[in-house]
């Protein structure tokens, strides 16, 4: 770990002013991602700014009949707060698949939104990474990748090669719920479509997401549609709890006179970013629930998923896991 | 009279373990303490050309960099590098020249004021290193299997026995067989504790050192060998240990870090490994095993090959007992059994909870599970039929073997007589559900050891012996078998361990700390009674005048007459007119070797597994498991009961979960962190339960005990493994079984 100042703004300009005026600057909430890759030699900040003083912890009611989800409120209070349980509870059931009772007692909306890859070869200093280092090659691509990502992935020139996964649950869930995440920066605030927050690796996969230098996550909010009814989060992975997602599957429908009306399904666990198809999820539309066919969106979904060996176990877990998560929440499964 | 053996007696360390009195290696407080940060080899071969430590040395309060080339001479000779437990080659040397052996390999030690700026000041040091090809991958390089170098360590570990009859013909004669290749994954110990040593520079150049060690003597011998100094020089604690599992056998490379840097810089020094540096250091070897049954249609085995390759350094030999287990289970005629190494680019393997045992009896244990399959017979029927009361390898009868008993009460307990034969038959929407069973073994072993007893002036007994308490309930069983040798209440009784002053004791491991020291411990305070009952006939008008030490019994702190018990002396009597001192006795116990010579001595178990797999995703859950332990006398029903849950948690762990992965681009363990490196989490374990059978054994020890650390752990991997067959219809044969083997 290097040394760095501390400071703690008590409103958002300064800190925004103060991020921006110092270099090597990083934004620090919870701190559960970002303290143990301090330790690791992963992120060396020069400066942290912490934010916990900024009064981004509440959930509110919005316009448009969502909820505005403040950054700074912990995973915890959100995963049990009413209104979340209520009216989104796949996003309910997403945040509390994920970590421990003691990390989300810590972990912030706003930090989840952040964190970084589980990738082997990012957390170890003794191996290339693009993502840590860019240009020095990626150790997953011809290494130990069981964890790795199968869609969306950047393989084609060593430089810039990545096959790291976002880790998050919580993530799926806001993915599939379509979110609209509020930062606010120099100019001003402005909003970002859940899927365009974060990005696949493409030619740059050192960055993990769209946001700009500067720019602070002050919100998340939630569109009117929660999906109450009919929704299923599973998470499949090497142990019962604490343990990240081999694949994740968020599903979110709206039935009508047994008839899908709206369906979103969201994958964690396989790319750099919750992975949607809107063409494939478009596949359930106007079908009715009993004879839907469920596998031919699995195999649409993950249309072009390729394995590097290790992961490639996926494919299939993927779509067998969007069937099932279909089924339960099409109630055609009973949820465990 | 109130006795304690036998009884449910809660931990005597317990309070402070949890109140955080209980200190660790890394916790002493010492003034002027300075902190040692270890620099880990990126590489797994080559040669260091250059390391630059100028920039770390000119922050202020970075005091050194030890690095080979400012390693102070050291002792010269291989054998003074050789700890008690050191397998045949050549150890391991920290910091010895610029030849990097094995990735993580300590090469540098920065020692700084505070830890912070050691740890800051090593990211600063830089590295190059000219790279050879490395030879990690295993099954890559099986065609240089050997046969290990036979040492010291071959007298606690024999080679495989020799063949049995004539394997070839009665296998190929045996109308029915089954044949199977079993491989494991490396697994690390993985305990709470990190390693650390704090080393503190006494006067006069002695050192005191709180070193986390299942052999306070083992590293006392270590350091005073490699630098040269005399035992009384060299003192070395480790009250506490917060779990080992075998790690602490061996002195790990902090202890020598530290001392060297204590030594050099004269001032106390702490080094500890971080989670990471846990992973760079023995481990459980990767083992590849071939197994053939034949047997008649009746369920008779006849003829068995088990041959098993194992991953080692190329520096030493580690072996372990993985072969030999067949001929003690089961009345084979024909038997070949071949055990070889792969020397590979690693760091030598170390013991890890039942080495060998929890590698070879589940493989043979799927196997017969295989077999009872084909032959269409019950699994717990087919170990009967093939039952025997004689260790064939070494042609002996069993001091005591309750295994049977193991069978019957475990199969009762979970229900086995409920078990639909059929593989796929019960399930539960997507979930199918399997139920497996599986023999376990382990050796009952005794060594020589010490114990100190002593009455103090207060009239409380202080009992000691050099060993280790790694969490297994050593403190506690030793308390109470002083107490009721001497008949005092256990409040009044102490026993201390961990402390090379003590007197002598070998490495904590094995399961034979209760029987090799709790030996040790009853006959030292035998003697110290004998003494004090000496010294009681002695006292002006003693009711002991005219009594013999047969006439007499120890109790309530007291030696009363036996046939009248009201005829007593108290202890505390007797020590009073000591002039003022206390009254001690040291004493050694060793095995009768010419007793124990006529008979095979194990402890025995059988475990009873139910798992749920999802059919879709191949996720498997124990559900339920009953393990049955022939473990001998059970001197504490409450901390055996652990450390049996603490052997079937493990199990579940080693079938299920646990791996450490090599990447062989590299030659290093990827997964070396607790997130993913896993093992059971709270929600992984469900319903465990544990019966200790009767079993009566006068031979084995004067306790009858057989031990417990290894028991628990031995069937539950392959009682795992065949109930998911039972469940699935999958035989995996490679562990742990994760979910994409079953997809």
């Amino acid at each position: 770990m290097t040394n760095f100042s501390y400071f703690r703004p008590g409103d958002l300009n300064s800190a925004i002013g103060d991020l921006i005026t110092h270099e090597g600057a990083k934004f620090i909430a919870g701190g559960t991602n970002l303290l143990d890759l301090m330790k690791e030699n992963v992120e060396r900040p020069a400066r942290l700014v912490d934010i916990n003083q900024l009064s981004f912890n509440s959930i509110e009611e919005t316009e448009g009949g969502g909820l505005r989800l403040g950054a700074l409120m912990t995973n915890a209070d959100t995963a049990y707060h009413e209104n979340v349980q209520n009216r989104y509870p796949l996003l309910s059931h997403a945040i509390l698949a994920g970590a421990s009772a003691q990390l989300r007692n810590m972990a912030t909306n706003g930090g989840n939104l952040f964190q970084r890859t589980r990738c082997y070869y990012f957390y170890d200093l003794a191996t290339p990474c693009n993502k840590r280092e860019p240009g020095s090659g990626c150790g997953a691509i011809r290494g130990f990748n069981r964890i790795h990502a199968i869609l969306g992935t950047s393989d084609q020139k060593p430089e810039t090669a990545c096959i790291a996964t976002h880790p998050s649950d919580m993530c799926v869930a806001l993915a599939a719920l379509d979110a609209v995440v509020r930062v606010t920066g120099l100019a001003g605030e402005r909003t970002i479509p859940f899927a365009d927050f974060h990005r696949l690796p493409g030619d740059e996969p050192w960055r993990d997401n769209t946001i700009n230098p500067g720019e602070l996550v002050t919100a998340i909010d939630l569109p009117a549609k929660g999906f109450p009814q009919y929704y299923a989060y599973i998470k499949l992975r090497d142990r019962a709890s604490y343990a990240f997602a081999l694949v994740s599957v968020a599903v979110a429908l709206e039935i009508e006179n047994n008839r899908i009306t709206d369906a979103r399904i969201a994958l964690g666990g396989v790319a750099h970013k919750p992975w949607r198809k809107p063409d494939a999820e478009a596949m359930l539309i106007g079908q009715a629930v009993s004879v839907a066919d469920f596998q031919s969106v699995a195999e649409a979904l993950t249309e072009g998923a390729k394995g590097y060996g290790h992961n490639t176990f996926k494919i299939e877990l993927a779509k067998r896991a969007i069937v099932r998560a279909l089924q339960q929440a099409a109630k055609l499964e009973p949820t465990p | 009279m109130i006795t304690y053996v036998g009884k449910p007696v809660n931990r005597v360390d317990g309070v402070a373990k949890v109140t955080g009195k209980a200190k660790y290696a890394a916790e002493y407080k010492v003034p002027d303490l300075v902190h040692g940060w270890v620099i880990s080899s990126e590489i797994a071969k080559g040669t260091i050309t250059r390391i630059q430590t100028d920039e770390a040395l000119q922050l202020p309060g970075v005091i050194q960099v030890f690095t080979h080339e400012n390693r102070p001479d050291l002792a010269w000779f291989d054998l003074s590098y050789k700890d008690q437990d050191a397998p045949p080659g050549s150890p391991f040397r920290p910091l010895r020249d610029a030849e990097i052996k094995f990735s993580g390999q300590p090469i540098a030690l920065v020692v700084a004021e505070t830890l912070e700026l050691a740890r800051y000041a090593a990211s600063l040091i830089r590295v190059e290193y000219e790279v050879e090809n490395h030879e990690t991958e295993f099954e890559a390089h099986l065609s240089r299997a050997r046969d290990p170098k036979l040492g010291l360590a071959s007298l606690l570990k024999p080679p495989p026995p020799k063949p049995r009859g004539n394997f070839d013909e009665a296998f190929a004669a045996a109308p029915v067989q089954v044949s199977g290749e079993y491989v494991h994954s490396a697994e690390h110990h993985n305990p709470m504790e990190m390693f650390a040593s704090t080393v503190v520079y006494e006067k006069n150049d002695k050192l005191t050192i709180y070193d986390k060690t299942q052999g306070a003597q083992n590293s006392q011998l270590y350091v005073s060998q490699v630098f040269g100094l005399s035992f009384k020089d060299v003192r070395v604690i480790s009250s506490y240990i917060g779990g080992a599992f075998g790690s602490g056998l061996r002195p790990q490379y902090q202890l020598f870090l530290a001392v060297l840097a204590a030594r050099e810089l004269r001032r106390s020094v702490r080094v500890s490994l971080t989670r990471q540096q846990m992973f760079t250091f023995g481990h459980r070897p990767v083992t590849i095993q071939d197994i053939k049954l034949g047997a008649s249609e009746d369920g008779t085995i006849t003829a068995i090959r088990h041959d098993a390759f194992a991953e080692t350094s190329r520096f030493e030999d580690y072996t372990e007992i993985v072969v030999n287990w067949s001929g003690m289970l089961y009345p084979i005629p024909n038997s070949k059994l071949t055990y070889k190494l792969v020397p590979l680019d690693v760091f030598t393997p170390l013991d890890m909870r039942a080495p060998g045992g929890v590698t070879g009896v589940p493989a043979l244990e799927c196997a017969i599970d295989e077999l009872a399959f084909k032959l269409g017979i019950d699994p717990v029927e087919l170990r009967l039929k093939n039952y025997t009361d004689r260790d064939m390898d070494a042609d002996l009868p069993y001091s005591s073997k309750e295994l049977r008993e193991c069978f019957r009460q475990g199969a009762e307990r979970f229900g086995w007589a409920n078990r639909n034969p059929q593989p796929r038959s019960t399930r539960r929407g997507h979930t199918l559900i399997g139920w497996g069973m599986a023999t376990g073994i382990w050796d009952a072993t005794q060594g020589p050891a010490r114990a100190e007893a002593v009455l103090t002036v207060n009239g409380k007994l202080r009992v000691s012996s050099a060993t280790a308490d790694i969490g297994t309930g050593t403190y506690t069983i030793m308390t109470q078998i002083a107490a009721d040798t001497l008949g005092m209440p256990i409040a009044d009784v102490l026993f201390k361990l961990g402390d090379s002053d003590m007197p002598l004791a070998p490495i904590e491991g094995g399961s034979w700390t209760a029987a090799t020291v709790g030996s040790a411990v009853k006959v030292a305070c035998e003697e110290l009674g004998k003494k004090l009952f000496k010294m009681a006939r002695k006292m002006k008008n003693s009711p002991f005048a005219r009594a013999n030490l047969d006439d007499v019994l120890f109790a309530d702190a007291h030696i009363r007459l036996k046939s009248d018990p009201s005829v007593a002396v108290s202890l505390r009597e007797i020590v009073d007119q000591n002039g003022g001192h206390a009254v001690s006795e040291t004493s050694t116990s060793t095995p009768n070797f010419l007793k124990l010579r006529k008979y095979a001595r194990s402890a025995h178990s059988a475990a009873f597994v139910e798992v749920e797999v999802d059919e879709d995703f191949g996720t498997v859950r124990v559900t339920r498991a009953v393990t049955a332990v022939a473990g001998g006398r059970i001197l504490n029903p409450k901390t055996a009961r652990s450390q049996i849950l603490g052997g079937m948690v493990w199990g579940i762990s080693k079938a299920l979960e646990e791996e450490s992965v090599l990447d062989h681009q590299f030659g290093r363990f990827m997964n070396h962190s607790l997130a993913e490196y896993h093992v059971p989490v709270n929600a992984d374990i469900q319903n465990l339960d544990v019966i200790f059978v009767d079993e009566t054994d006068t031979i084995v020890n004067p306790l009858g005990v057989k031990g417990l650390g290894e028991i628990g752990i031995v069937a539950m991997p392959a009682a795992i493994a065949n109930a998911v067959f039972h469940a699935t219809g999958k035989r995996i044969r490679n562990l742990p079984i994760t979910l994409d083997k079953l997809l």
